[in-house]
């Protein structure tokens, strides 16, 4: 059972590949969310998958969310209202994704034309895989 | 309109149309040569690939058409710093059809998206090389007088050889084709190759060290080069390379009708006392290059139509 504990309203976002956690913080410019407190709790125990990260925000947050799953496959939303859980959302993976993957193949066009879009297609549903349309190079949220 | 980025960018059908365009021009060139009269092919070339760049200017000029462009990123605008959009933008106004080379992976993509010409992708970094592939296909259709039913030796390099890469997504969409991967184990086809191309569909392959025994069964060898950078060691190359030379001796062991093809340019991979076996196609495979463009700048053109046979 997922620990929302501290949280009155706001949204739990589960199930982060581990690692990934920082990531999602940065895309979704969760620094800037002055209303927010924030916490990233990393390496967590999961059954699912043995580790994971997890983002707990309290307060409103203005930021789209339903695109994440193209940053970590598998993450799951929730969403708290006086402290219990009234929605959970397994999110789909977007089939392209424009400026939220970033290519780092320093081959690719994108490593010189800095103004070109970074835009990523869903290669394989079941793994998650997205692939620059540029370079065809995974996406690889290590490194 | 088509461009042509990727190998796969034609389908079986529109590629079959294609290859046989090109076999009627081998059998006929002075039907063809003054269909693009008129038309210019711009050779928009960011690297310098001498082959490459003439075998597309001969196409165009042997079409009765005229061609332009440049043949490094140092005469050209890139090198004031325009961008592969803004350039392509004023190329469209000058030509009706253009062939790209650049260093980095994916510029003939973004060029494709600003055109209004079609757009043929040259070679983009160690990514598509699509008018290499269908050079392969025309030899292969041409000389074996088919696509299906083959057994197809690869040798030397296999991680990082393209042509490779890109012959092997072509030719698993035709029946009953198998693969003999002869190279050393530092240089086998990448993972990704094998688990999602060649496993995912249950295509029959099998991979090995040494060429001899596998020669008899191959109905065609195509051969790459291996060099020597893509070794930790000096002894490493040493000790392999000689393994992945193809020379006379090895070819005793080969069908008569056995094919080999090369991309070219080789070094050493081929010795040259085989240059006279009529079974080594690298030197006609380098000239169908001419024809395969050919029929693909008539084809993006709209050229293809009836009254030319
Ligand atoms: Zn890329």
């Amino acid at each position: 059972m997922l620990n929302i504990s501290g949280l009155k309203n706001g949204v739990v976002i589960d199930h982060i590949q581990a690692g990934g956690a920082f990531e999602i913080y940065n895309y979704l410019n969760l620094d800037k969310e002055d209303d927010c407190s924030v916490a990233i709790i990393k390496n967590a125990k999961s059954n699912k998958t043995g580790k994971k990260d997890m983002i707990k925000i309290e307060g409103p947050i203005r930021a789209d969310l339903d695109i994440l799953g193209a940053l970590s496959p598998n993450l799951t939303i929730n969403i708290i209202k006086d402290g219990t859980i009234v929605e959970k959302r397994h999110l789909s993976l977007p089939e392209t994704v424009t400026n939220i993957l970033k290519c780092r193949n320093p081959r690719c066009i994108t490593s010189i034309e800095q103004e070109l879009p970074h835009k990523f297609k869903l290669a394989d549903k079941n793994t998650g895989i997205y692939r620059c349309i540029y370079c065809e190079q995974r996406y690889s949220n290590r490194s | 309109m088509k461009h042509v980025i990727s190998p796969l960018d034609l389908s079986v059908d529109e590629l079959d149309a294609v290859l046989s365009l090109a076999e009627k021009i081998i059998d006929h060139p002075e039907n063809y040569k003054t269909v693009c009269q008129g038309k210019k092919l711009a050779t928009l070339f960011y690297e310098p690939s001498t082959r490459t760049r003439l075998s597309f200017e001969a196409a165009m000029l042997n079409l009765g058409g005229n061609v332009l462009g440049f043949s490094s990123a140092d005469s050209s605008s890139a090198s004031k710093g325009e961008s592969v959009a803004d350039t392509i933008r004023v190329i469209s106004s000058y030509a009706d059809i253009c062939a790209m080379r650049h260093p980095k992976e994916g510029a003939p993509l973004v060029a494709a998206q600003y055109s209004s010409i079609p757009v043929i992708n040259a070679g983009d970094g160690g990514h598509n090389h699509p008018t290499q592939t269908l050079t392969d296909l025309l030899t292969i259709k041409k000389l074996k007088g088919r696509l299906n039913n083959l057994t197809i030796g690869l040798c030397g390099d296999l991680k990082f050889g393209r042509t490779v890469h890109s012959l092997i997504r072509a030719m698993i969409r035709y029946d009953n084709v198998k693969f003999v991967m002869i190279s050393p184990d530092e240089l086998r086809i990448p993972d990704y190759l094998r688990t999602e191309v060649l496993d995912a569909q249950n295509i029959p392959y099998k991979e090995v060290n040494v060429l001899e025994p596998v020669m008899p069964e191959l109905d065609l060898l195509y051969m790459t080069r291996v060099q020597r950078e893509r070794f930790f060691n000096e002894e490493d190359y040493i000790r392999l390379k000689d393994s992945f030379i193809l020379n006379a001796k090895k070819m005793k062991y080969a069908r008569e009708d056995m094919l080999v093809l090369h991309p070219l340019p080789r070094v050493n991979e081929i010795s040259t006392e085989i240059d006279d076996d009529p079974r080594a196609v690298y030197f006609k495979q380098a000239q169908y290059g001419v024809y395969a463009r050919m029929a693909l700048i008539m084809t993006l053109l709209g050229l293809d139509g009836d009254g030319l046979c």
